[in-house]
This record gives C-alpha cells, structure tokens and sequence, in this order.
C-alpha cells in the first residue's frame, strides 16, 4: 500500500513536470505562425499544371492573378501560352565574345523576378577563368573586377542546359518538372514538394532553390508572367532557368539574350535550318559541357574561327 | 471482438509503468516537443534555418534518413536465423528486431517528412490521389520499398503478438510467406537507398556500384549493434530472458559484416586514388581537405578509426565472451557507421559541387534539434509497442473473457 502510494506520487510529479515542460515548449504555437496563416486551401488541392483541363487552367491563372494582386497590389498578367508548333529551343554562347560584365545575371534577375534577399538567387552563373584550361575546380564564382575584360583571364556563364535527356526530370518523383514540346525544361512550383532530388541530380547547378520567402521590390516587379515562367514563388520550392519561357514563347528573345552588350548570347529554333543558332551549330566548333554525361543539352559553346 | 479487446488492453499497457518507465517516455516527449518547436520554426521562415544551401542541398537530415534505413533491413539478421535455422535463442527475441525494424522505418519517413520543403503536397506522391513518377524516378522506388517493409513490420509483430495474447499457436501458413517476403525486401530497401545515390552522375562521389554492398555491409554491423545494446537493456529493465548466446550469434556476423565494410571502402578508396582522376576531390576533400577545406576531414579518420577498433574487438570476441568488450564494440560500430555513411558519405557527394564551388556544410541547431525529435520519436514507438510485446511474452498481458 505505502509503495503504490509512493509510485503514484512519483507518478504525479512527473506527470506535472512533463507537462510544465510542454507547455514551455508549445508556448509559441499559440502565437499565429506563418505557416498556418499562409496556408491556401485552393494552393492546396490545386493539380499537377499537365493534368489540367483549359478551363482549369483558365480559371487557376484568374485566381493567381488575383492572388497576386491581393499579395502585391499589382496587376499581373499570369500567362500559359503552349509551345509553338515545330519549335526546340536552342541556346549558342560565344565565349571568345564573353566579357564577364554580368549584365546577363541581372537582367535575369529582374525579367525573373529572381529573390533578391534574403536569399539571392540567380539562374546565371558567370564563372572566371586563368587563361588555359576550363578545370571548374580553379574557376572563381564571386570574383570582383573594377573592369572587365580583365588581362589574362576569360569567363563562362553558365545557366540551365536544357538537356534532351534532363537528369533532373528523370529524378522528380512526383513530375512536377518536365521538358515542353519546345525543349524548355519547367518546374510546376505549386507541385513541387521540395525533396531537392533533382538538384542532387543536376551536373549544370542549373537549378536553385527558395530557401526562404523570396523577397522582390514591389517597384521592381516584373508583372508580365507565363505560369511556368517568372510568376511570384513561393518558399521551399524549386526554380530555374525557363529561356525567358514568357518571352521566348511570343517571339522574343531571353532578357539575357537582350542585354549582352557584346552579342555573345545567341537564341533560336533548332529545327529552322535558317536560324542562328543552326547556322552556328554547323559552321563553328562548338563544344558542350559535360558530354560524357551523355546529357544531350540544348546549349552550345563556340568561340570564333 | 477479441481483437478490438486486444488493441485496448495494449493501450491499458502501454498506460501503466513503473516510474522508470514514465520518466523515459517523459523524456522522449520532452525531446519531441522541443524538436516541433524547432520544426515550427523551420516550416515558418523556410529551410534557410537549416544549413543547407544551393551547393550542399542535402544534410544531417538525409544523413540519418540513410544510416536509418540501414536500421531497419539488419532485423533481417534476426529473420534469418530466427525463421530459416529456427536458433532458438534468437527465435525468442526476433519480435523485438521486428519492431525495431519498424521503428526505424517510422524513423526514415520522419527525416524524410522534416527534410521537405513541402510537407503539405505531401499528398502529391500518393498514386491514385497525386501522380507517384514510377518507375521513372528512384525515390518514387524508395517511397514504394520503404512503405511496403512498413506494412510487413507492422501486420507480422502485430499478428504474433495478438496470437500470443489469446493463446493461440499462430498459423504458419498465414504469416510465414510474409517473413520470407522480408528477407529480400530487407535487402531491397538498402540497395535502393544506395540507388538513390548511385546513379547520378552529377556526383561522381555516389556514382560507384560498390555503393549498394557497401550500405548493406555497414547496416548488417551498425544495425545489429543497436539491437544487441537494446536487447540488454530491455533484460535489465523487464524479465524477459535474452541469452547471451543469441547477442554473441549476431555479434558474430557483425564481424564479418564490418570486414566487408572495411575492404569495400578500401577498394572505394583505392580506385579513387590510383585513377586520381578530376573524380577524386569529394574523396580528397573527405580524407585530407581540399584547398584548404577540411571540416569533414577529423570526422571521417574517428570513423575509421572507430571502425577498425570495434572490428578487432569483434576478432577477440571469438576467444574472450565478454559482454563488455562486445557493448563497446557495439558503442564503436554504431558512432563509427553513423559518421561513414551519414555526414562522411551524404555530404561529399556536395563538395566540390558541380561547377567546382566548395561550401562547407554543418548542421545548424535547428536540424539537430529536430532530428533529435525524430529519433525520440522512434523511440518512443519501439517502447510502446515492445512493452506490449513483453508483456505477452511474459504472460502478464493476456486474452480474459469478461
């Protein structure tokens, strides 16, 4: 009798020790956390973008746009314009034009409505060489230049390959990131559940990822958005490179195409065999990266000849 | 209706205890309920909270996810000889390395759960209700291998154990097609996680097929060693009789399991060494440091250290059957795997990333706060469900009509 009274109070004490300490720990809950607060329920049960019926889409890009309005308090123009009939996106970088200005990296930034803190992404990476050989291992990403070109080196930028045979789509366990008709590989970010499986697969670091909120100046906005493209993202999700899908799909050329001062950053239709890129293609020596990866990506290397 | 009896006398079980009992549990949930607080936090402001970033996307999350993984196929080193060679000291005790094969798995889909950015479209990778990218995608092979070894760790403990509270001969016929359906599915939940790794050529680090054998030959040790400090506690703390005999069987094949490791990672090492090719920096960064970075570099020589020390331990358990040497050895192995295959084999495969960039990576307090979480999560499971398990092996807990 004495002992099972013994061990209820000892019972009791832990219990009530246990339970003081949870409440500690809990404390914070009661506060509205932004989890809770953000959650979406039209977010939650939307479906994959390639599931969708036209009018589905039609009605989910009216709810972004509002949403975004809502978030913003700008009008956005939330595109979905399908790939052109007979078109695969190509790219041709001439590295003996490339300066190493990083104009490129920051028209991306805008056009993309790339994060700018507290995470800064940036789908293009110019990276700088020594003269000689491209050995990545000695290359400089962050280097800082009063003026470029700089004597005895030379630069590479590098972005998303678009490869035929994409690692990164073979990797998604939920297909949230394929490769349209026109060769752009895309990421449906509402569907991405951020295992980062396909960055673990990447051999370009062609793909980042929102580690937090992503934080873009109102006035900078870029307002004109294709859903697949530059549209707000949101946190712990994956993005990447589109070729300015948002452009590129009317006629345009990438906002890095645009920008380069040097004209090195050629863009075009694989399959027109009067284009740019063809052209170049079959009359300069052109090298991939990684070929031994068997990666078969859509961007080209060449220097003049 | 005798089940339903069942399942409310278990809970009645796992209710009661002793003050020992109560401060453990109290104490696991002590430990869960900071690790939410923490796992809070990194659901609010996102995964910049943990320490991983573009370059080094994967860490002590994934790290334990895989030694975990690892846990849970190395019961099979108690399915073996329990239901194969039917050693009786071993067939005793097989339902307490069932449930620890379960409470691993319940370990793995945590880590894997807090490692998701989005755990809400959770949902997504459910086939029929979201799109589940099989066969194409190997984490969509994980996710069907892991939730199928859950499945039968779950229906076989429990359809014994409910044999055992009503007093019944269990009926061969129904569970033991089951059992060996779990031996190779054992054997598959390891080699797919090692086929996570393995076939990205993104990461010359991973991309080795000794990769499959050498995961398994680091879990048949690592495993069975959490199973042998268990089991003597579980002696300790309840009547159950554990025989000596059935922790030095195991520990037997833990020697030869951690021979394995050792010549597997040592052909590893070789071939990276000799070719010396531009393939070799995530080994070099590993082993000496690369330009100048070296912060895995102490953790992986502890780890071999360790794990040459425990197998020689193991050498001397053939001549000297001593309890103590054999625990420390098991000390050894468990840290030393942990290290091997967690943070020295998930984060080179990061270092130098692959434009050549080093970021170096360690946990931040918050990923170390929530898998702490999980792992008392884990077990807290185990000793709910091997209390239960106890109880009716002893006889206290059994079948009464009203």
């Amino acid at each position: 009798m004495k002992k099972d009274k013994k061990i209820s109070f000892i019972r009791r004490k832990f219990l009530k020790t246990f339970t003081v300490a949870a409440a500690a720990a809990f404390a914070p809950l009661a506060k509205a956390n932004s989890a809770v607060k953000d959650f979406d329920f039209d977010d939650f049960v939307q479906k994959n973008f390639k599931e969708m019926t036209p009018q589905e889409v039609e009605r989910m890009l009216k709810r972004l746009e509002k949403k975004y309005k809502e978030k913003y308090g700008k009008d956005f123009i939330v595109k979905a314009t399908p790939p052109m009939e007979n078109v695969e996106f190509g790219y041709a970088l001439n590295l003996s034009k490339c300066i190493g200005c990083r104009r490129c990296v920051y028209a991306c930034v805008k056009e993309n409505n790339l994060s700018r803190k507290p995470h800064q992404i940036h789908y293009i990476r110019v990276m700088r060489f020594k003269n000689g050989p491209i050995d990545l291992e000695k290359s400089e990403h962050y280097y800082e230049a009063e003026q470029v070109p700089e004597k005895g080196y030379f630069y590479v930028p590098i972005q998303c390959q678009h490869c035929r045979k994409a690692p990164c789509v073979k990797a998604c366990p939920v297909r949230a990131t394929w490769t349209e008709k026109d060769g752009i590989v895309v990421v449906d970010y509402n569907w991405c559940i951020a295992c980062r499986y396909c960055m673990a697969a990447c051999p370009y670091k062609g793909r980042n990822f929102n580690w937090a909120e992503p934080q873009i100046p109102v006035e900078e906005l870029n307002t004109n958005t294709h859903y697949l493209g530059n549209r707000p993202r949101m946190k712990n999700v994956v993005e990447k490179c589109t070729f300015c899908i948002q452009r590129s799909r009317e006629g345009r050329y990438p906002a890095c195409v645009e920008i380069c001062p040097v004209g090195a950053r050629k863009f075009g239709n694989l399959l027109d065999p009067n284009s740019e890129v063809r052209r170049i293609i079959e009359t300069k020596r052109i090298f991939r990266l990684k070929e031994d990866l068997n990666t078969d990506p859509k961007f080209f290397y060449f220097f003049h000849s | 209706m005798r089940f339903v009896k069942f399942f409310i006398d278990s809970v009645k079980e796992v209710i009661k205890g002793s003050p020992l009992y109560y401060a453990w549990m109290a104490f696991l949930l002590i430990i869960m309920a900071f690790a939410a607080r923490s796992y809070i936090f990194q659901l609010d402001n996102g995964l910049i909270v943990t320490n991983m970033r573009d370059q080094v996307s994967w860490g002590l999350y994934i790290a334990n996810f895989t030694f975990m993984v690892g846990v849970a196929a190395a019961a099979v080193l108690l399915v073996i000889p329990a239901y194969i060679y039917h050693f009786q000291a071993i067939k005793e005790i097989v339902i307490l390395g069932e449930l620890l094969a379960f409470s691993a798995i319940v370990m793995c889909l945590g880590f894997i759960t807090v490692d998701l950015g989005r755990p809400d479209r959770f949902w997504h990778i459910i086939p029929g209700l979201g799109i589940l990218n099989f066969p194409i995608s190997m984490l969509s092979w994980d996710v069907v291998v892991l939730n199928g070894y859950l499945i039968l760790n779950t229906l076989i403990p429990i359809y014994l154990i409910y044999k055992g509270y009503v007093n019944e001969e269990p009926n061969k016929k129904l569970y033991l097609p089951f059992v060996l359906l779990s031996i190779p599915w054992a054997v598959s939940i390891h080699t797919v996680t090692a086929f996570l790794y393995n076939p990205l050529p993104a990461r010359p680090f991973w991309n080795a097929a000794i990769l499959a054998p050498r995961f398994l030959a680091s879990a048949f040790c690592s495993g069975p060693a959490l199973i042998i400090l268990i089991f003597q506690i579980i002696r300790k703390v309840s009547n159950t009789k554990v025989q000596d005999v059935a922790l030095f069987k195991i520990a037997e094949i833990m020697a030869y399991a951690m021979f394995f490791n050792l010549f597997l990672f040592g052909a590893e090492l070789f071939k990276e060494y000799y070719s010396g090719t531009v393939h070799l920096a995530p080994m070099e960064y590993l082993m000496q440091g690369l330009h100048g970075h070296n912060a895995l570099v102490p953790w992986i020589w502890t780890a071999i250290f360790l794990n040459v020390t425990a197998f020689i331990l193991f050498i001397l358990l053939r001549n000297v059957r001593s309890v103590k040497i054999m625990n420390i050895g098991c000390v050894l192995i468990i840290t030393g795997v942990w290290i091997e295959k967690g943070m020295g084999f998930i984060v080179p495969g990061f270092i130098p990333d692959t434009l050549g960039e080093i970021y170096e990576y360690m946990p931040s307090s918050t990923e170390v706060m929530v898998s702490l979480g999980v792992l008392a999560l884990g077990f807290f499971v185990y000793t709910m469900f091997a209390k239960v398990a106890i109880a009716v092996n002893n006889g206290t807990l059994k079948y009464q009509k009203d």
